[in-house]
């Protein structure tokens, strides 16, 4: 179990935040005024039932979608309300995600999965004139997550474990300031999934990397600093892990 | 890169898409082929058309004609000398065109044209469609031989050697033609030594008061004085050859022979004029409008028949003291211009009409007097190119629906492309990049195909023969040999761009859905 570290500055911040989601004619309200503050290189699980809202207020803080009511803060910054290009830039180079579903694309090998964030971050020049730098950065980036041997393999001939690691080398090819990870064990078997715990802990210490994660596996959740609980919406308590 | 990437990936794993390329593909094709095959048809019959009526021509208003064509020539240098190539003074008039075959007398309407070839052939292209300048030709249409008359040699009015001893034989043997009642008549007046003058071997087919004397076989056998180049459609018909199952052409006249031919004369009223000739030359233009109609005479004989000169300016022969007719003043009904450059064509008309008034002639150039045969064919093409177009655009809806399968398909890669931070517009110009991609690859294919099929139409129509027993093309009824293509690459370029214009526009509607794709709902599409 890591060690509680107390970082000085407020990384990452939501503020009263409401989201709501509108299915047919009702209105469904998913946030009813979340506050959460993530200092910069903390690990933090967000935990709750299915339905309590860890999954979006974990959108609202990577800016995949926006807050009806309050406010996402980098830095002390607001971002919500940024241009839709400052947001996929900020997507692009300071957040990092990795899903339940490993979500790669399938028809990029693993190698161009990785570096898809590259590709969308550069000009097609820019990338053209520095692929063989590229290259090597992901085939490093691969071999740290132990899949130096599957490049040129489609996801479709993946086990989800390496899936798992394929997505985790893709959201850390773009050297990112913020890990948002949705429930990235859940589709995964027990030891599969505690060596991709195993991982994110490692990238955690050695990076200083922000982590946030979802999950409602509250063994899982143990491995972070500090342990956010949401219930039907709001903040249920939060503090740090047992 | 991604988008590049994508859609190269999405161009090879997504099969459904091919559908978009073959119908894009076939559209072009089809565009590309109709058109060729249009504009083949259109040039040939241009060129055709061109060739016959000259750059531009003065009619008279009146089938009586203008006096004096050299004044008149003389007009037209002085006003537009610059710009013109050569002239020639015809008369056009309708007549009747008869001749005895296989025991019966065939009549057929005609356009008389009173020429003089050697200034004829300077203002179009007569020499082409004359048969003694083409080499003889075996039954494939393959030449064996060396044409009679060399392309240089300035036509004239002479009986080549082998159709004057064709007449001499016919003398000799009057049974030897398919013509029977003409041979029997000859062979009567060869036996009697007697015939009219100018009139030999149609003699009982016309009335006439000229009076008659004795001549020797070697005078009956010579041409009249009036001589004719003939369509070849008036004097042949074409049939089946039930053996080889071939189109063949049976001549029921061949230079040598003699036709009688019917007119009318300059005056008022106008009275009937008939007249023998001799015919020298078989006319095959390839335009069956011409062949089946044009009858080409010797000028002066056409003038002398109609009565088109003015006795009062001729001299008078001391010993019969009559008019000469080589002397008088004669009439003209139409001078056929060649200019140095068509381009002047409508400065050269402005000119003339300031020096004729408009009572005298009309003046046109070649495609205002075919104007409307012209613009027809203009337009059906242009009809044509809509509705083939429309094949096209049927080929874009195909891919707007594909695309929109397609973007409901990849709904999670765009969800996931977003999370990564691509932009609307990048996801946005994935499928654009997609919908250019189907249109240059289904157009690149479209120009290949299309390219092929003009280039090897004519291998596959005679393969469709083959196939179906039936004859595609008919040369009978088109009257070309093959069919014929003109490949003009600013039509390819434009069909290859309106394709890939379609593609891209049938793709926008797509695109702009998948770009306005939220990510949280794009990623947990089902």
């Amino acid at each position: 179990m890591p060690e509680t570290i107390m970082l000085p500055l407020t990384h990452i911040a939501a503020i009263a935040v409401e989201k709501a989601y509108r299915k047919g004619e009702h209105h469904i309200p998913v946030l009813r005024g979340v506050d959460i503050e993530v200092r910069r290189g903390e690990f933090v699980s967000i935990v709750g039932q299915s339905g309590s809202g860890k999954s979006t207020l974990l959108h609202l803080l990577g800016l995949l979608d926006g807050p009806d009511v309050g406010e996402v803060k980098l830095y002390g910054h607001r971002i919500d309300d940024l241009p839709a290009r400052s947001r996929d830039e900020l997507r692009n180079r300071v957040f990092g995600f990795i899903f339940q579903f490993y979500h790669l694309l399938p028809e990029l090998s693993v190698l161009e999965n990785v570096l898809a964030p590259l590709m969308i971050r550069h000009s097609t020049w820019q990338y053209w004139k520095n692929r063989g730098a590229f290259g090597d950065q992901a085939k490093d980036m691969l071999q740290k997550v132990g899949l130096g041997h599957r490049l040129t393999h489609k996801p479709s001939e993946l086990s989800g474990g390496e899936m798992q690691r394929a997505a985790i080398a893709r959201a850390l090819m773009g050297n990112p300031e913020v890990l948002l990870a949705d429930e990235p064990t859940g589709n995964l078997d027990a030891d599969t999934g505690r060596e991709i715990m195993d991982l994110l802990t490692s990238l955690n210490g050695q990076n200083e990397l922000t982590i946030i994660m979802v999950t409602h596996d509250e063994a899982i959740a143990k491995c972070a600093h500090r342990i956010v609980r949401l219930a039907e919406g709001r903040l249920e308590a939060w503090g740090a892990a047992a | 890169m991604y988008k590049f990437l994508l859609c190269a990936r999405y161009l090879r794993t997504r099969y459904i898409a091919l559908a978009s390329i073959i119908s894009v593909m076939l559209g072009v094709a089809t565009m590309i082929v109709v058109n060729s095959v249009m504009a083949g048809f259109s040039t040939e019959m241009r060129e055709r058309i061109h060739g016959i009526l000259a750059d531009m021509v003065l009619e008279a208003m009146s089938m009586d004609g203008n006096a004096d064509p050299e004044r008149q020539m003389r007009i037209i240098e002085e006003a537009a000398g610059e710009y013109i190539a050569a002239m020639s003074p015809t008369v056009e008039i309708y007549g009747m065109l008869s001749f005895n075959y296989a025991g019966q007398y065939i009549t057929r309407p005609v356009t008389l044209i009173g020429i003089e070839p050697a200034s004829k052939s300077k203002v179009g292209t007569l020499t082409d469609h004359l048969e003694n300048y083409k080499p003889e030709k075996d039954e494939n249409g393959k030449a064996v031989g060396r044409a009679p008359k060399a392309a240089d040699e300035p036509p004239d009015w002479e009986l080549l050697p082998a159709f004057l001893e064709y007449r001499r034989m016919r003398m000799r043997q009057p049974n030897l033609g398919v013509d029977d009642d003409l041979d029997q008549e000859l062979a009567d007046q060869a036996k009697a030594g007697e015939k009219a003058s100018g009139h030999n071997g149609m003699r009982g087919l016309l009335d006439d008061d000229e009076p008659q004397k004795k001549l020797t076989p070697e005078e009956m056998a010579a041409p009249l004085p009036a001589r004719v180049y003939v369509g070849a459609q008036l004097v042949s018909f074409q049939y089946e050859d039930r053996e080889t199952g071939r189109t063949r052409t049976m001549a029921m006249i061949q230079p040598g022979d003699d036709v009688a031919l019917s007119t009318v004369s300059a005056g008022r009223p106008p009275q009937p004029r008939h007249f023998n000739a001799t015919v020298v030359d078989i006319f095959k233009s390839g335009m069956s409008e011409y062949d089946s109609n044009l009858v080409f005479c010797n000028l002066a004989e056409l003038q002398r028949v109609r009565g088109m000169f003015d006795p009062a300016t001729g001299e008078i022969d001391p010993e019969t003291q009559e008019v000469k007719f080589e002397t008088c003043t004669k009439s003209i009904t139409t001078i056929q211009i060649k200019l140095k450059n068509y381009a002047d064509a409508d400065k050269v008309i402005e000119r003339l009409r300031s020096k004729f008034p408009p009572n005298t002639f009309s003046i046109r150039t070649w495609e205002q007097k075919q104007g409307p045969l012209l613009a027809a064919v203009e337009v059906e093409s242009a009809i044509l190119n809509v509705l083939l177009f429309l094949i096209i655009a049927v080929a874009g809806f195909g891919i707007l629906a594909i695309f929109f399968m397609i973007v409901v398909e990849k709904t999670r890669d765009i969800g996931i492309l977003k999370s990564l931070g691509a932009s609307s517009q990048g996801v946005m110009s994935i499928f654009l990049s997609y919908g250019l991609s189907l249109g240059m690859v289904g157009a690149g294919g479209g120009v290949a195909v299309g390219l092929l099929f003009v280039r090897y139409i004519n291998e596959i129509e005679a393969g469709l023969t083959w196939l179906t027993g039936r004859k595609v093309f008919d040369e009978t009824i088109y009257y070309f040999p093959s069919i014929p293509t003109k490949v003009h690459p600013m039509m390819v370029l434009w069909v290859a761009v309106g394709a890939m214009a379609i593609a891209v526009l049938a793709s926008i509607l797509p695109a702009r859905r998948a770009a306005g794709l939220n990510p949280v709902r794009a990623l947990r599409h089902e």
